[in-house]
């Protein structure tokens, strides 16, 4: 008796129709693939791609050098050194985020009171050398520098909930 | 003993003490930011308010004393509502600045915010602002908008420090902290306010920016610049020694600590460390490896040990170099044959040696100086030699001591002198003799009254009394005092390790010669141990002629200081931070100490190096692992408390005159040691101003000087010239000139003629 189904399966072919029909079904179903890099994700405003540090409008740095990013950072990635500046105030004369080591936990967003680092939406970047992912202060200033119009769009659609 | 009842809990305490004093015995932590154990109250922050049962309002609990039955609430909502409230208050006008705070990560307000406040904040106006206030160097106010008006700066001005330099002016919202007479805050205890204030308005100068607190890490030493052996708390970051904190023992610093322990770490990273060994070759100095330098040493001293004979080499030690240092030094000389040590370089009279029974100590611990009720000071610039003893002894004086003096210079001592008597040095013998003749004699006025009246009497020797030409003779009578009187008497250390030196044997044993005699027959060859002989030694000139005259002077030295100019060799050691070591305070308490950071470019500790250069002149017993071996040798089977003692007998008279102008010299407080003088921090302040010739008003005028005028102050060959001061303490027939100070280097010795006429 089972020979005898079996035969009929083999014949007719069924299995090769049902797998078809889940290919059929896809087929015809509405596409959720993204053609990455053509196309992209919608991202969130609370986004934690890469770091950057902000400036005022005036142009100065935000960052006081207050170090509780550094403390806070659960993988070490930062390292700041500190010194006081000409005019007196406090300031970093390093500050460095090593990429390789952050999770992107976003806690030292969370930690600065001056809104000083920031992570972006940004996330395509990239490194040939292991040094490139070693971001110093003029590179995380540059990176916010030119996202500063889309960093504080994101920060102003958060506001009301931090 | 009286019952009380806090939270809950049973608790006996003292008639006559307070509530939080009470809570804090038993461990119930109760907030405050006025309250210090160590000063009095002022019950003006509100923050230690507690319910206590049967009062209608909840009550201080520093002002509040105790009383039978008492039933107290730190946790009840009474006390919570009245701790939230004061809370909210003190924020109101608080900056938020904690971020850029260098209090911030040891704030007592931030704690206590977290602790007692409330999460927000209901004041939207706009808050108060102090302007900053520049106190000097040391003492940094630029944020005084963060002061909190808890005055503990200025009580500890007023009841510690004995000098009231900061003030509260104004009233309510307006009252705000200054420092009201001079600008500055010029005491020598002046670093404890940073430690006192709770908040951020007063922070270390040197240490603005820095660091944060949770950065550092804290390791254990002593204090090298003093003989208290008081205990630092060194703050280290990155391989530096960032800033130095007490650490709290009432038996020797209480939880204080003098400027001069708190801010000479900004010597140590100078630059003008020495981070390489050092030769001279044909007149140029060369940086040479370990290897050819030690090398060089140990030619140079196995030459002269064979050549010319052993005796021809002379070893100096300071004495803030630590036990094992000296030990291994005087171990070396004597294993190549030499008995030439001494660690004593200011001492001008050795005449005690072989007559005293041990060696010379304090006599007491530094706990019962603060006991005493009648004291008797010879000799001694208490306040810039020992800042915290004279913190101890001004306490002792409330309490009712009584304090005299006598002395060559009439400093204030900020606290109430009971009797004092000021005569030229010349003169010190005979105003102690006096005294003495008078205890016998039972005289009822005076400083002879005053000390027979009293019950624990205690006579103490000071630097100048121990650097004194007759220092001997002071010694035998000021023993003859303590007798008459059942009191004690003893010596208050000059240096960190003035009775360790004793105990390392780094004194001549019988045939060799001491420091002053080492100079004044000038030898072959001289080992310097951290010394700088134009600042360290009794004699700058003589010492000076000794070491240009040396064939070989080979100096071991954290820093590249005069040597340059007539040593041979150099050889870059580790200060007190980078070294492990062992310090016997005055009172003879013995302190190991591990380093709190390794030593700068190739600078070694210095037992490592006398190891290695007892190897290479195959002197035996130089095989030490550890600076804790060459410690328990030195001390295997030494009783350290048997073996002071300060007994002296069959002490010749020996005559001090000087005809004309004497000299006195005290040692500026930032002039002690070689780490000392190159802080920059204390070397701005006013205590390390360029010295001045003090002459009092008969003097001026006999000299046909002005204060202010410019004197030529001459001494032997050398002189220099100085500004001439007033000072109407002094005794007629003498002039102050510190020694132990760069522009007074050329002058001769301590004590002695010296002529002074307009420039």
């Amino acid at each position: 008796m089972n020979n005898l189904i079996n035969f009929f399966k083999r014949f007719l072919m069924l299995e090769l129709f049902q797998g078809l029909s889940v290919t059929g079904k896809y087929f015809f179903a509405r596409h959720i693939t993204v053609e990455y890099p053509d196309e992209k994700t919608p991202q969130g405003s609370r986004f934690r791609g890469l770091h950057a540090q902000r400036r005022y409008p005036n142009g100065e740095e935000r960052c006081i050098a207050c170090k509780l990013c550094e403390a806070v950072c659960p993988a070490l990635a930062i390292k700041i050194e500190v010194a006081e500046r000409e005019d007196g105030s406090r300031r970093t004369t390093q500050y460095d985020i090593d990429l390789t080591k952050c999770i992107f936990c976003g806690f030292c967003e969370e930690s600065c009171p001056v809104d000083a680092i920031v992570e972006t939406r940004i996330f395509e970047y990239h490194g040939e050398n292991r040094g490139d992912l070693y971001y110093t202060k003029d590179r995380l200033l540059a990176v916010g520098d030119a996202n500063e119009a889309q960093i504080a769009r994101d920060r102003a659609a958060d506001a009301k909930y931090r | 003993m009286i019952n009380i009842e806090i939270d809950g809990k049973q608790i006996q305490t003292e008639n006559g003490s307070t509530v939080i004093e009470a809570a804090h015995q038993a461990g119930i932590a109760i907030p405050h930011f006025c309250y210090h154990k160590k000063l009095s109250i002022a019950a003006n922050c509100r923050m230690c308010l507690v319910q206590v049962e049967k009062a209608p309002k909840p009550l201080p609990a520093c002002a509040t004393p105790v009383s039978e039955g008492m039933k107290v609430h730190t946790h009840s909502e009474m006390a919570v509502k009245a701790q939230k409230g004061v809370m909210e208050f003190l924020l109101i006008n608080h900056p938020l600045d904690c971020p850029i705070c260098d209090q911030g990560g040891e704030c007592m307000l931030q704690d206590m915010s977290v602790g007692y406040g409330n999460g927000h904040s209901r004041y939207h106006e706009e808050k108060r602002m102090v302007l900053g206030k520049d106190l000097g160097p040391l003492v940094s106010a630029e944020e005084m908008s963060r002061c909190i008006n808890c005055t503990r700066c200025v009580r500890f001005g007023q009841e510690i420090a004995g000098q009231m330099e900061l003030g509260q002016a104004f009233r309510g919202e307006h009252a705000e902290i200054m420092s009201f007479v001079s600008g500055a805050v010029d005491s020598e205890l002046s670093g404890n306010m940073i430690d006192l204030c709770p908040v951020g308005a007063l922070t270390s100068k040197p240490f603005r920016y820095k660091a944060r607190s949770w950065e550092l890490s804290r390791r254990r030493s002593v204090s090298a610049h003093d003989s208290l052996g008081s205990g630092l708390a060194v703050h280290t970051k990155n391989n530096r020694v960032l800033r130095v904190l007490p650490i709290e023992n009432d038996e020797i610093n209480e939880c204080w600590l003098s400027d001069r322990d708190r801010f000479a770490y900004e010597g140590l990273n100078s630059d003008q460390r020495l981070t390489k060994p050092m030769i001279k070759q044909g007149g140029q100095w060369q940086e040479v490896d370990w290897q050819a330098a030690l090398e060089f040493c140990a030619n140079g001293l196995r030459q002269i040990a064979g050549g010319a004979a052993a005796e021809q080499i002379g070893a100096l030690a300071t004495g803030n170099s630590t036990l094992e240092e000296m030990y291994l030094l005087q171990k070396l000389l004597r294993g190549i044959g030499s008995d030439n040590i001494d660690f004593r370089l200011r001492q001008s009279d050795f005449s005690a040696d072989g007559k005293q029974q041990g060696a010379p100590w304090l006599g007491m611990s530094i706990a019962d100086i603060g006991k005493a009720d009648r004291i008797l000071l010879v000799g001694s610039f208490l306040r810039k030699d020992h800042p915290l003893l004279a913190a101890r002894i001004r306490q002792a004086v409330k309490r009712g001591a009584q304090i005299n003096v006598i002395h060559a210079a009439d400093d204030d001592l900020l606290m109430k002198v009971a009797n004092k008597t000021i005569v030229a040095p010349s003169a010190l013998v005979d105003a102690l003799s006096k005294v003495a003749q008078g205890v016998a004699a039972k005289q009822a006025e005076g400083i002879a009254g005053s000390l027979a009246s009293g019950e624990r009497v205690v006579v103490l020797l000071g630097n100048f009394a121990q650097q004194h030409p007759q220092a001997a003779q002071l010694q035998a009578l000021a023993q003859q005092i303590a007798q008459a009187t059942h009191g004690k008497f003893g010596f208050i250390g000059e240096t960190a390790n003035s009775v360790g030196g004793y105990l390392a044997h780094a004194v001549p044993s019988g045939k060799g010669l001491n420091a002053a005699a080492m100079l004044a027959k000038p030898r072959k060859a001289y080992v310097l141990l951290n010394v700088e002989p134009e600042l360290d030694c009794a004699d700058p000139q003589q010492a000076m002629a000794a070491m240009q005259a040396a064939d070989l002077v080979i100096a071991l030295s954290a820093y590249r200081h005069g040597a340059t100019e007539y040593a041979d060799v150099l050889l870059p050691i580790a200060p007190y931070t980078e070294t492990s070591g062992t310090f016997v305070s005055s009172e003879g308490r013995v302190q190991s100490f591990n380093g709190s950071v390794k030593p700068l470019g190739e600078a070694r500790p210095a037992w490592k190096v006398l190891r290695v250069l007892g190897n290479l002149l195959k002197v035996d017993g130089f095989a030490y692992e550890t600076s804790q071996a060459v410690r328990d040798e030195a001390l295997q089977g030494v009783n350290v408390a048997a073996s002071l003692n300060n007994a002296i007998t069959g002490v010749e008279n020996k005559t001090f005159a000087a005809s004309g102008l004497q000299r006195v010299a005290d040692v500026p407080i930032y002039a002690t040691d070689a780490v000392v003088r190159r802080s920059a921090p204390l070397q701005a302040t006013a205590d390390a101003a360029r010295p001045r010739a003090w002459l009092n008003a008969g003097e001026l005028a006999k000299l046909g000087l002005q204060a202010g005028a410019q004197a030529r102050v001459a001494q032997g060959a050398g002189s220099v010239v100085l500004e001439v001061a007033l000072d109407g303490g002094l005794p007629e027939g003498v002039v102050r000139v510190a020694a132990g100070h760069p522009a007074t280097a050329t002058l001769g010795a301590m004590f002695g003629t010296i002529t002074v006429e307009r420039a």
